[in-house]
């Protein structure tokens, strides 16, 4: 027994790095297209939560959360409670990460296909490579987030899933590396069409299906010619566009950002087949229902493929993800956050709530126990902000403050229906800014220091039409 | 509410120069404003009963002073209130003072921020859950720049130019003080060309970073005559800290420091004045970044809202305008060791209102009659800050 798809959504980051800037810099390798790029203040928990904040607009609230990445920010530590503590869950919801391989993107999505609670599968990347090799080029960074069960309807039923698992050494990477390492790109085919191809039949034998009766099939996995030699042999009229050509392969994360992608495009009544090439191959296949024409994700898929910024040097690239040591300012390094204080605010730092006064109305960020205004104590309601706009107020660019992209810009946003808030913005360019311009909070690591990463809220510019 | 208006008296003061002071310590900078403050005064270290000493980070407890000068058990208080410190020791010592619980104070104010290899202001933050801002002093006060030139419709470049000719009025004084830390004229294209550090300020428009100590004897006033012929009466002495408000609720607009304001109401009806630019001699004010001061020009009312940035092009507040500020040249110029700053600034009242300023930057208004000078500082930012005035004067009312 499955449970029905009943909220979903993807989140790309801000910025693009062109592949002609690779060789541009290095004289070699480069290429076509784009790939997506997670900001310095960012890695795959921060970018999982903004894809949960999009899925879970109007879905029902999980019981389960499920965090899948190969590129964990903590080991030992549960990064999922970083999503679940953004999300403001209850304590009573189990969070679990489920990480190290890219399969365990589609492990999570199959898990939470199958428990008897609302699960949210998070699944995110921040793909490495070493400067001037295929997976610094091909990869992409990304993140997407799933519903499954739960009350409210269902916008895709899962009609059947199956794998195919076999122990063999197509890519790894050992604990610490920088970058993964592959055998010979041959022997991956090799190994996986066969596995790819059972796990697409029993798939299909269990829907009763044929290939002629997918409507569109999504082929996802880290080996590039594997997922073209089976895309092409399926039997399938017609392949989704796999996106990575405009945001590379975004690992774990990137058969649910072109799920995404698909359920954003798809009509109602469409069969959706969904195999994983990684480490063995899983199949999923969905067919859309009637609410998936009035539940489309937004930000969609292709509004956030198409709002790119590819102005990103690559020699900015290389510093933000730590393969360039630039010269720092002469500042003190940064501190990283306490962990007494930093539990006594979760609701705040990681759920971006303040409070209300119950007396006057007045909102506080961060939330008070006396009221700025009428002065009662302890008088207040929580006021979860986190996604209410708001326009900036005033703002400086601090070009002395550290920061692994300097210059910081800083703004006093004033929120819609009250609330005042001083924060960094985020992908933004100084020169753009404006007093009155519209911001929307966003999730970011601020900094890692002293060895601890500092997750907490900034704001970001919001397209006004 | 009550007074000190010419309860106390500043009978002897003393400042070291400002500045980089690589050969001289806390200790060093302590020793040279407590020994010159009691010769000003002509009494030794042993008359002086109690100690405030203010620093913000270059010590903690009296040991800080008492050790150095091998005080025999006397009361030494260590405060602290950020950029007021210096002004805070002085406040505390009047208030003993005026109580009777002792016949002599002495404030002493020092900071020594050149040790720590860094050229901006370093202190170690307290635990956190990491939800601050991790933004600049510069970028916190440029703040105001944009928010004043919106409300007002001042063209920013306008803006601009008003801000460099605050900094160039006072390097201009502060090429006229010995004791400053920058003692050259600074062109306003130099101004005008830095690189910007944050928002619309360049490096100019930032006070200076530097280590020094300040310190005055306080005494009844009554009792003044006996140790000085000029004597500076204390008029009044205000510090607020604020609710905090201004990052937090939309009503604050980035134009003032409402602190200010609540301290210069209280100080003025302590001092008795009803119009501070017609009866103030001069003004020392807390010029840390130069939009700052455009602010507090009107903060402090010495110019109609909206109005400040026409008096400062118009030279209202130079060396020889109607309401010279910060003839000493400011924390811009004399250079800002914290602790040390609240009392520079009494300590230019000390030299101008006796008529005891170096010729070159001897301010017109006390020959004119004026005889009454104001300190200011604030410590935090716009939105949220500490603020403290003082008016001293010559003459008892």
């Amino acid at each position: 027994m499955t449970q029905g798809l009943t909220g979903y959504g993807a989140y790309l980051p801000h910025h693009r790095l062109k592949r002609s800037e690779i060789a541009a810099a290095l004289g070699e390798g480069g290429g076509k297209g784009t790939r997506a790029v997670a900001s310095f203040d960012e890695d795959a928990t921060s970018m999982g939560v903004e894809a949960a904040r999009i899925a879970l607009r109007g879905a029902p609230t999980p019981a389960r959360v499920l965090f899948a990445t190969a590129n964990p920010p903590y080991l030992d530590k549960t990064n999922a409670n970083v999503i679940h503590a953004a999300l403001g869950l209850d304590a009573s919801v189990l969070a679990i990460d489920v990480v190290g391989s890219t399969r365990s993107g589609i492990g999570a999505v199959v898990l939470a296909t199958e428990t008897t609670t609302p699960t949210l599968a998070v699944v995110a990347d921040v793909r490495t490579g070493l400067p001037g090799g295929a997976d610094e080029r091909d990869g992409g960074d990304a993140a997407a987030a799933f519903v499954f069960g739960g009350d409210g309807p269902v916008l895709a039923d899962v009609l059947a899933q199956a794998s195919a698992t076999q122990e063999f050494l197509d890519r790894w990477r050992l604990p610490g590396a920088p970058a993964s390492r592959v055998w010979e790109e041959r022997f991956g085919e090799h190994a996986y069409g066969p596995l790819a191809d059972a796990a697409f039949a029993a798939a299909l034998k269990q829907a009763d299906l044929t290939p002629a009766d997918v409507d569109v099939l999504i082929v996802a996995g880290t080996h590039g010619r594997a997922v073209k030699s089976f895309a092409g042999g399926a039997g399938v009229a017609k392949v989704a566009d796999d996106l990575t050509t405009a945001i590379g392969n975004t690992g774990t994360a990137h058969a649910g950002v072109v799920l995404a992608d698909m359920l954003d495009r798809a009509e109602p009544g469409q069969t959706i087949a969904l195999v994983v090439l990684a480490d063995g191959a899983t199949a999923i296949v969905l067919r859309t229902t009637d609410a998936i024409a009035t539940r489309r994700s937004s930000p969609s898929v292709a509004q956030q493929v198409e709002h790119g910024d590819d102005s990103l040097r690559y020699t900015t690239f290389l510093t933000w993800r730590g393969l360039l040591t630039r010269e720092p300012p002469r500042r003190p390094d940064p501190t990283g956050p306490a962990a007494p204080p930093s539990l006594r605010t979760e609701h705040y730092k990681y759920g971006f709530v303040g409070s209300t006064c119950t007396e006057c109305g007045t909102i506080h960020l961060p939330p008070v126990r006396v009221c700025v205004n009428c002065k009662a104590i302890d008088h207040m309601t929580a006021a979860p902000m986190a996604d209410v706009q708001g326009r900036i107020v005033t703002y400086t660019v601090d070009r002395l403050a550290y920061s692994l992209s300097p210059p910081v810009v800083a703004a006093v946003v004033d929120f819609d229906g009250g609330g005042r808030f001083s924060c960094e913005l985020a992908d933004v360019d100084p020169a753009t800014v404006r007093i009155g311009d519209r911001v929307e909070m966003t999730f970011r690591r601020i900094v890692t220091a002293g060895g601890i990463h500092n997750y907490f809220w900034k704001a970001r510019k919001v397209e006004e039409v | 509410m009550g007074s000190i208006r010419d309860r106390v008296a500043i009978v002897g003061m003393a400042c070291t120069n400002f500045g980089e002071h690589w050969d001289k310590g806390t200790d060093d900078l302590l020793i040279e404003s407590s020994t010159g403050a009691v010769a000003s005064a002509g009494i030794t270290l042993d008359d002086v009963e109690a100690y405030w000493l203010g620093t913000m980070g270059s010590g903690v407890s009296g040991l800080t002073l008492s050790r150095v000068l091998r005080l025999e058990n006397k009361p030494v208080t260590r405060l602290e209130n950020m950029c007021a410190t210096g002004s805070e020791a002085l406040r505390n010592a009047s208030y003993a003072v005026a109580s009777g619980a002792y016949d002599v104070a002495m404030a002493i104010g020092v900071e020594k921020l050149k040790d720590s290899g860094f050229s901006g202001l370093v202190s170690a933050p307290l635990p956190s859950d990491g939800t601050l801002p991790e933004v600049t002093a510069p970028a916190k006060f440029s703040l105001l720049a944009p928010a004043y030139a919106a409300k007002y419709g001042v063209d920013e470049a306008e803006l601009k130019d008003v801000l460099t000719r605050i900094a160039w009025k006072n390097h201009y004084n502060g090429a006229r003080n010995t004791r400053a830390q920058f003692r050259k004229e600074v062109s306003k294209e130099t101004i005008n060309a830095a690189a910007k550090i944050a928002g619309m300020l360049g490096v100019f428009d930032c006070s200076g970073v530097s280590d020094g100590s300040a310190a005055a004897i306080v005494v009844r006033a009554e009792d003044a005559h006996r140790y000085t012929d000029k004597p500076l009466y204390v008029k009044g002495l205000s510090f607020v800290a604020g609710p905090a408000r201004g990052n937090i609720d939309p009503a604050y607009d980035f134009t003032t420091f409402p602190e200010v304001v609540a301290a210069a109401t209280d100080a003025y009806r302590q001092a008795g004045v009803t119009d501070p630019r017609a009866e103030l001699a001069m003004a020392e004010v807390h010029d840390c970044f130069t939009p700052t001061e455009l602010v507090l020009m009107e903060d402090l009312g010495f110019a109609e809202r909206g109005t400040a940035w026409k008096e400062v092009l118009a030279g209202s507040f130079d060396l020889d305008g109607e309401l010279p500020v910060n003839p000493d040249g400011g924390l811009k110029a004399f250079g800002h060791p914290i602790g040390a700053s609240g009392l520079r600034m009494m300590f230019e009242c000390w030299l101008q209102l006796r008529g005891e300023a170096p010729e070159e930057r001897r301010i017109a208004s006390v020959d004119a009659g004026r005889t009454l000078g104001l300190t200011h500082n604030l410590g935090g930012q716009p939105g949220e800050c500490v603020s403290f005035v003082s008016v001293v004067g010559t003459e008892l009312s």
